[in-house]
């Protein structure tokens, strides 16, 4: 365990030295910038929880809103047009300035990085969206950072779980930890739902993905404001995944049952298939996407109003009782994120599984 | 519905499958398969120990079960064997009795016999020496009674007249 303690250390020290200059904030003065005036007004903590729940394309810390100072890293971004731009983050200043790349011009517009030109002009739609054109963003944004953070210590922990088996049947320190809940994945998510004869096959992606979503749900929860799970991008592909391996693993009266259901007069037989097509091709995935989404995105849009209180309530209440009511509730409702970290974890791999059971399952009636 | 699909970022998808599939693998060949291989072999021991534990508790059962019926047969043959040895001795004890009795018989018989020939032998010796005695006296008193006429007239006439009565 020490081991794999030092080495996890070890891999932050790398994350901060490759993404190096650790505070690279520019002391550029805004004239229109709030000088003196940190986000105080509605306005500005909406615009500042909206700018949470989005990806970043650097790693800030803190902001100094009387300076304008972001203290933080940059991160890599990579993108693809027409072939591959290689450049730091810093480039673009956050958000304030044109990164040039290999000739061409990108602005950064709310955290989504666009093609322009060297004054960076955004054309903006009626729905305030510009209409430049988006070039594919491969960039090591926070998320991924957090994905891969999460990742590497997935591989640490479970690698050394699997490790201390070889050393006899009963893990010792951490692992002991771990064991019961990767047992409790498999005897009662896994087991139950998929069947005792072929529920190993689809361990794998169920126990990655549950912990895999747990991790980040609480990777959430800490101060580092990642919020990986409440993005859309990662709902959708992991429920993508969900979808490609319970469509694939079908079984031939899985697919009988979707195509054409027997027992069922044959002019219904069509309007059935389609129902049950768009149910499995369309609505499952998306009530898992839109579940682990929706949850995370409210929790943290919850827990961000409840901290802004403390600014909103100053007026009414005081600065003392403000405060106080504040932390209280972002105690309370911290408490029950924790809660719903695991519980959208759970859910999503038990109604995974639960899916997977439905294309395995094997009749004996009929 | 407008908002989330400018903000999903196809490149972040991307990326994300990627690690996604990356992880999933790496982790099972590194983690779940020898994780729950380890703990299917220890369930199965676990299960193959209580198993083996039922069928040695089986076993032992039978065992005492066999032991109980060895000892009963033992007790019984003890049984059957101190019952035959008493009743050899029993015979040989009768028939050292009867033996004894029918030497002590014999013996007795003899004695008796003994004693009766004896007995005879000396009655006759004393019958004889009583003969003896009683001539011996009967001729001395004879001889005191009849020595002179007078006595010798007297016991003929005596005679006489015993014979005349009859």
């Amino acid at each position: 365990m020490m081991i794999a303690k030092k080495s996890i250390s070890f891999i932050v020290v790398i994350v901060f030295t490759i993404f190096s200059n650790f505070s690279f904030a520019e002391n550029k003065n805004q004239p229109e910038q709030t000088l003196g005036n940190p986000v105080d007004t509605q306005e500005e903590i909406d615009a500042y929880i909206q700018h949470h729940l989005q990806d970043a394309h650097d790693f800030v810390l803190f902001t100094n809103g009387n300076t304008g100072n972001h203290i933080g890293f940059p991160l890599p971004i990579i993108i693809w047009d027409e072939e591959l731009h290689f450049f730091s983050s810093s480039k673009f200043h956050h958000g304030e300035s044109v990164a040039e790349s290999n000739g061409k011009y990108y602005v950064l517009f709310h955290e989504k990085i666009y093609r322009t030109d060297a004054e960076g002009t955004l054309t903006l739609d009626d729905h305030n969206h510009p209409t430049n054109v988006r070039p594919l963003d491969f960039s090591i944004t926070k998320s991924v950072v957090g994905m891969l953070l999460i990742g590497t210590l997935m591989l640490l922990i479970f690698g050394a779980l699997a490790r201390d088996y070889k050393k006899g049947p009963l893990p010792t320190g951490f692992s002991r930890v771990l064991e019961p809940l990767v047992l409790y994945v498999r005897d009662e998510i896994a087991r139950p739902n998929i069947g005792e004869k072929k529920y190993r096959n689809y361990m794998s992606f169920l126990l990655t993905v549950f912990f895999f979503i747990w991790f980040l749900n609480l990777l959430g929860l800490m101060p580092f404001g990642f919020n990986v799970t409440g993005n859309i991008a990662v709902t959708v592909c992991l429920a993508l995944f969900t979808m490609i391996i319970y469509m694939s693993s079908g079984t031939k009266e899985f697919w009988i049952h979707i195509l054409w259901m027997p027992g069922v007069p044959y002019i219904l037989r069509p309007v059935l298939a389609i129902i049950e097509l768009i149910g499995y091709v369309l609505i499952k995935p998306f009530s898992l996407l839109i579940r682990l989404f929706a949850n995370i995105t409210a929790g943290h849009v919850v827990v961000m109003s409840l901290i802004a209180l403390m600014i909103t309530l100053k007026a009414a209440f005081g600065p003392v009782v403000s405060t106080g009511m504040s932390l209280f509730l972002t105690l309370f409702i911290s408490i029950i994120e924790i809660l719903i970290a695991f519980l959208q974890a759970f859910i999503f791999t038990m109604l995974s599984s639960l899916f997977i059971g439905m294309a395995v399952a094997e009749h004996d009636h009929h | 519905m407008d908002q989330l699909l400018n903000d999903f970022s196809l490149g972040l998808f991307l990326v994300q499958a990627f690690i996604l599939l990356v992880l999933i693998f790496a982790l099972r060949k590194f983690a779940w398969r020898p994780i729950l291989d380890a703990l299917q072999i220890r369930e199965d021991s676990i299960q193959e120990a209580l198993d083996a534990a039922e069928i040695a508790k089986k076993d032992i059962e039978k065992l005492q079960s066999k032991n109980e019926k060895l000892l009963d047969e033992a007790r019984l043959e003890r049984d059957d064997i101190l019952k035959e040895a008493r009743e050899a001795s029993n015979q040989m004890k009768e028939e050292a009795k009867e033996e004894v009795s029918k030497i002590s018989d014999k013996m007795l018989e003899d004695a008796r016999n003994a004693i009766n020939t004896e007995k005879q032998a000396a009655l006759t010796e004393l019958k004889n020496q009583v003969a003896t005695l009683s001539l011996e006296i009967a001729e001395k008193l004879l001889r005191a009674k009849l020595k002179d006429e007078k006595a010798q007239k007297a016991l003929v006439d005596d005679f006489v007249k015993e014979l005349n009565l009859n």
